[in-house]
């Protein structure tokens, strides 16, 4: 592409902090582009100014501590919440354009578990979106289901009311849910949280199943503990983004530090000395960010920052 | 201005203002653990269970005699609310259904008797349809007597026992731990209530009892933070709804008393909505409109900020347009109002032309201090 | 043979009541399963507001301008009640409380002044007129048919359209509201359909049963059938059935005891239900106690 000495300029004015509106707009090459994102509840910003670049064929885990937005991040990507302002893509584009290649799996109280259906019905439930109105589900989805079940373990408890399941199983369910939709990117809201340590186990086994297969996976995550050994890809979430990027530039003992002790990196190291390597937040994901548009090497080399 | 005297001296309407009165105070008073215990609506199922008990009352007694009809309104009132606790703790039914099966069923059964008692052709049996809307105009001096005494004993049980509804009110677990038995101080405020919807039901009728108990409480909710003046004021709230309403309703004939006595108490809850200090919508109406275009200030600061940390620049000059299309929207608006508060200042930036704003040093503080705050309880 | 049914006034009473059973049963699984039940309470008593208000535009006492009206007069009610709600000055149950009384105050009130002279009465309100409905026929394809009967079967068989074509689509709203919204399926939308139909069926029932029995044949025939099934479309079924059999009970009683037929219909409701808590094969508390049982002589051996 072609670009005119004084566009150019325009671009290297201000790559890091803002590119043209049109180029804003489309990221066909990440996963999840979030930019300027803003949700208050009344007067109280709930997310502020959040800018995400999830690029594709990562595990991420959004992490945070508890009220830092992490649930109402993945529910305005969904479209659930309304945001005050901002702009979302997935795959480049719109939400409600590439419905049929995003699954969801919200958070295991959210439903009422003594709703009068099974478990394979529930985990047919994920293909609705792709049979559409008005039709009903036929063999093939309910072998799709199956298969669904069969990979969570799950294939015996097929004809079970939902109310017997352990939570666990519960989540495990979900999961497959999930799986069936059959997505390019996968969002899941907290589901490691009051499984036992096998379904952990499970539940991350096949996450990374889906990873190896080119899916993007972001997970609201809420044991630092594990994050390290679960997933690569980190964004660290209090009301703002603290940091985002690959997990082992990210997960830092400062940036710990400002996302849980509600202090916030940015330039605390000296007003004005940019922190080199070291991540902050910013309203656009700075050079490096740049660098992974220009060249089209594998998405995982390019950090974010 | 002697009509008026007159009217007031009017024995009956000196009952009708006193009745009112009455149930005004105790259905105010224990409407208040109704609401905050986020039982509102257990009130319109006791009231509309009460028919049965209404029926039965005068069944026993052979005749229009209140005491008995409201010992029966009482007693069914209390088997609908055990019937209620049984089907919501012994089945995976939901409150809500219990709660509504408990109100359809036992008011069925209240059909069903009073057509067997108009079956029987008892000719006192013409007084039991005002238990459905509540007629003011029937009330007698006898009536009074009996709806007072219930509520002196309500009122001095509230009293006696003030600590212990207060504290399994706003945190029954906590209650619990202290030793208090929780489920007999829930099943006597349950019982209160009961007694509450039963005093009103010949003024107000079983049909909208409930909104006597919810309206007063949650209009006196606006304008108090404790306890102990939400039920003096509830209680205020419910005086005037139950005197304006029944006066309204015994001055113009025709019009049953329930319905007047409820919109006078949903007209306070509408002005209290509305115009009670700090919560009333009008003033947080105003303070969004402020926050929102605080926040909107606060977005484009943080902006200004990262785009001078990223140039190493603490005055970098930041293009309006730029501005505008990074936030979606004119901010020329909202960088003026930050101007007015001394915290951007224009700035002209050659060769570029355009308008350009940069940080001023109180500017610079600002959105520091607005980013750190961030995350943190803001208040 | 036909002609001996539309003849036989205690089969007319049977099969209006049935049919507002089945009716209200199916919209009434779906509120029940929602933790919405109490909003049939609510606007059932609100809409005797949208009828008084038709009567009083239109003169029309029945027929589709009094549908519409209702399912306006429901919807409103329903909206009235979120907008409360949202505010955050009121928790959503006293929000309920608050606002149907009203519109039901107002309702009555009309009825005090302008409608002495017309059959909607408070007593109407309350109770409905199910034993008369054999009194107001129209004819159709010769026979002569109760008007009851025929705008009662036609608000079944829209529920059961509505609900049947949009089974899957229910069921996902209801369980799942997120993944519903998540897919498109517009949980929000079919809810507002789902009160409309709700509020509807309220006003043709309501000659029949009256305002507030209408509550129980939304409500109680559903949770009975929940007591004693996992499977949605059997709730369906068995909460239909079980408001077919106590229309038959409701009607042998109310003659047998010269009492209110729609509220004996409406407390045969209740007495289903009670067997259905007793009885229930899996969550009946007599089968809990069995395995509470078993389980403690299991600890025991």
């Amino acid at each position: 592409m072609l670009m005119s000495p004084s566009s150019r300029r325009r671009r290297q004015g201000y790559a890091a902090a803002a590119r043209p509106a049109a180029a804003r707009l489309h990221e066909p090459r990440l996963a999840a582009h979030v930019e300027d994102l803003t949700v208050s509840y009344h007067d109280k910003p709930v997310l502020f100014d959040i800018d995400l670049n999830v690029p594709p064929g990562v595990m991420c885990a959004i992490v945070g501590p508890n009220g830092a937005g992490k649930s109402t991040l993945i529910k305005a990507i969904l479209g659930l919440v309304k945001p005050t302002s901002g702009h979302i893509t997935l795959h480049g584009l719109p939400y409600r354009q590439v419905r049929a290649r995003v699954g969801y799996v919200p958070q295991r109280s959210t439903v009422d578990w003594d709703f009068p259906t099974t478990v394979h019905d529930v985990v047919t439930m994920g293909l609705y979106g792709q049979i559409g109105w008005f039709k009903r589900p036929g063999r093939r989805e309910r072998e799709k289901a199956s298969e669904a079940l069969k990979m969570v373990g799950m294939q015996d408890f097929a004809r079970r009311q939902i109310s017997q399941l352990s939570g666990g199983q519960q989540q495990r369910v979900f999961l497959a849910r999930a799986l069936v939709q059959e997505a390019d990117v996968y969002f899941l809201d907290e589901p490691m949280a009051g499984v036992d340590a096998t379904t952990e186990r499970a539940i991350v086994k096949i996450l990374g199943a889906l990873r190896d297969a080119g899916k993007t996976v972001i997970v609201v995550h809420h044991d630092l503990q594990t994050v390290r050994s679960y997933f690569d890809w980190l964004v660290l979430l209090n009301v703002r983004v603290i940091a985002q990027g690959p997990v082992d530039d990210i997960y830092t003992a400062d940036n710990l530090r400002a996302t849980y002790g509600g202090q916030i990196a940015l330039l605390e190291h000296g007003d004005f000395t940019r922190p080199a390597p070291a991540p902050g937040p910013g309203p656009a994901p700075g050079p490096g960010f740049d660098a992974q548009k220009e060249d089209a090497g594998p998405p995982q080399a390019a950090e974010a920052r | 201005m002697s009509g008026l005297l007159a009217f007031l001296s009017d024995y009956t309407i000196q009952n009708v203002a006193l009745g009112a009165a009455i149930l005004g105070v105790i259905s105010g008073v224990l409407g208040c653990f109704a609401v905050l215990r986020q039982q509102s609506l257990l009130g319109d199922t006791l009231s509309h269970a009460a028919l049965p008990g209404i029926c039965l009352g005068f069944i026993f007694a052979g005749t229009r005699e209140l005491s008995a009809i409201l010992a029966g309104a009482l007693l069914t009132g209390i088997l609908a609310a055990l019937f209620m606790l049984a089907l919501s703790r012994r089945t995976r039914l939901k409150t809500d259904a219990a709660l509504g099966i408990s109100l359809s069923v036992f008011f069925a059964i209240g059909i069903v008797l009073l057509t067997y008692i108009q079956g029987t052709g008892n000719a006192a049996q013409g007084g039991l349809d005002t238990f459905l809307f509540g007629q003011a105009a029937a009330i007698l001096r006898s009536d009074i007597y009996v709806m007072g005494t219930i509520t002196l004993i309500g009122l001095g049980l509230v009293l006696a026992f003030w600590k212990e509804f207060k504290l399994v009110t706003f945190d029954p677990g906590f209650a619990g731990s202290l030793g208090m038995p929780v489920t007999v101080v829930e099943t006597a405020l349950t019982l209160l209530i009961a007694l509450a919807v039963v005093v009103g039901l010949q003024m107000v009728g079983v049909v909208l009892m409930a909104a006597m108990v919810i309206a007063p409480a949650a209009a006196a909710r606006q304008w108090v933070r404790s306890l102990e003046a939400m039920v003096i004021l509830s209680a205020l709230m419910g005086i005037i709804a139950g005197v304006s309403g029944a006066l309204v309703s015994a001055l113009a004939t025709g019009l049953a008393t329930g319905p007047l006595v409820v919109l006078a108490a949903s007209a306070l809850v509408l002005v209290s909505i509305f115009l009670a200090p700090e919560r009333g919508l009008l003033w947080s109406g105003l303070r969004r409109w402020r926050a929102e275009r605080h926040l909107r200030g606060r977005q484009v600061l943080a902006t200004m900020y990262e785009l001078a940390a990223a140039h190493d620049n603490p005055a970098y000059p930041a293009e309006q347009s730029m501005l505008d299309a990074y936030h979606g929207l004119g901010t020329g608006k909202v960088l003026h109002r930050l101007q007015g508060r001394g915290l951007v200042r224009r700035t002209t930036h050659m060769p570029q032309e355009g308008i350009h704003w940069e940080l001023t040093e109180d500017g610079r503080h600002e959105a520091r201090r607005s980013l750190a705050a961030l995350g943190k309880d803001e208040s | 043979m036909l002609a001996a049914f539309f003849d036989s006034i205690p089969a007319m009473i049977i099969a209006t009541g049935a049919l507002v059973g089945i009716a209200a049963s199916l919209v009434g699984t779906f509120l029940v399963l929602r933790g919405s039940s109490l909003l049939s309470d609510a606007i059932s008593h609100s809409i005797v507001l949208g009828i008084v208000v038709v009567w009083m535009l239109t003169g029309a006492q029945s027929g589709p301008v009094q549908l519409v009206g209702a399912a306006l007069t429901g919807l409103l009610t329903v909206f009235l009640t979120e907008l409360l709600a949202a505010t955050g000055r009121v928790k959503n149950d006293a929000a309920i409380g608050l606002v149907f009384p009203v519109l039901f105050s107002i309702g009555v009130l009309l009825l005090n002044v302008y409608a002495r002279d017309v059959h909607i009465d408070q007593h109407t309100v309350l109770l409905g007129e199910i034993g008369f409905v054999w009194l107001d026929t129209v004819s159709l394809g010769g026979y002569e048919v109760p008007q009851s009967l025929l705008s009662m079967g036609a608000m079944a068989a829209l529920n059961l359209v509505f609900v049947t074509l949009l089974f899957k689509e229910l069921k996902l709203a209801t369980f799942d509201r997120a993944l519903a919204a998540a897919l498109g399926f517009m949980p929000g939308l079919l809810f507002y359909a789902l009160l409309a139909l709700t509020s509807a069926t309220a006003v043709a029932a309501f000659d029949a049963v009256g305002a507030i029995l209408f509550i129980a044949f939304v409500i109680v025939p559903p949770s009975a059938a929940y007591l004693i099934t996992d499977r949605l479309w059997l709730m369906l079924l068995f909460a239909s059935l079980i408001a077919v059999l106590s229309s038959f009970a409701g009607y042998g009683a109310a003659v047998l005891l010269d009492v209110s037929i729609g509220g004996m219909m409406a407390t045969m409701t209740g007495l289903f239900l009670v067997l259905a808590f007793l009885f229930g094969p899996r969550y009946g508390l007599i089968a809990q106690g069995l395995r509470r049982r078993r389980a403690a002589l299991a600890q025991a051996v």
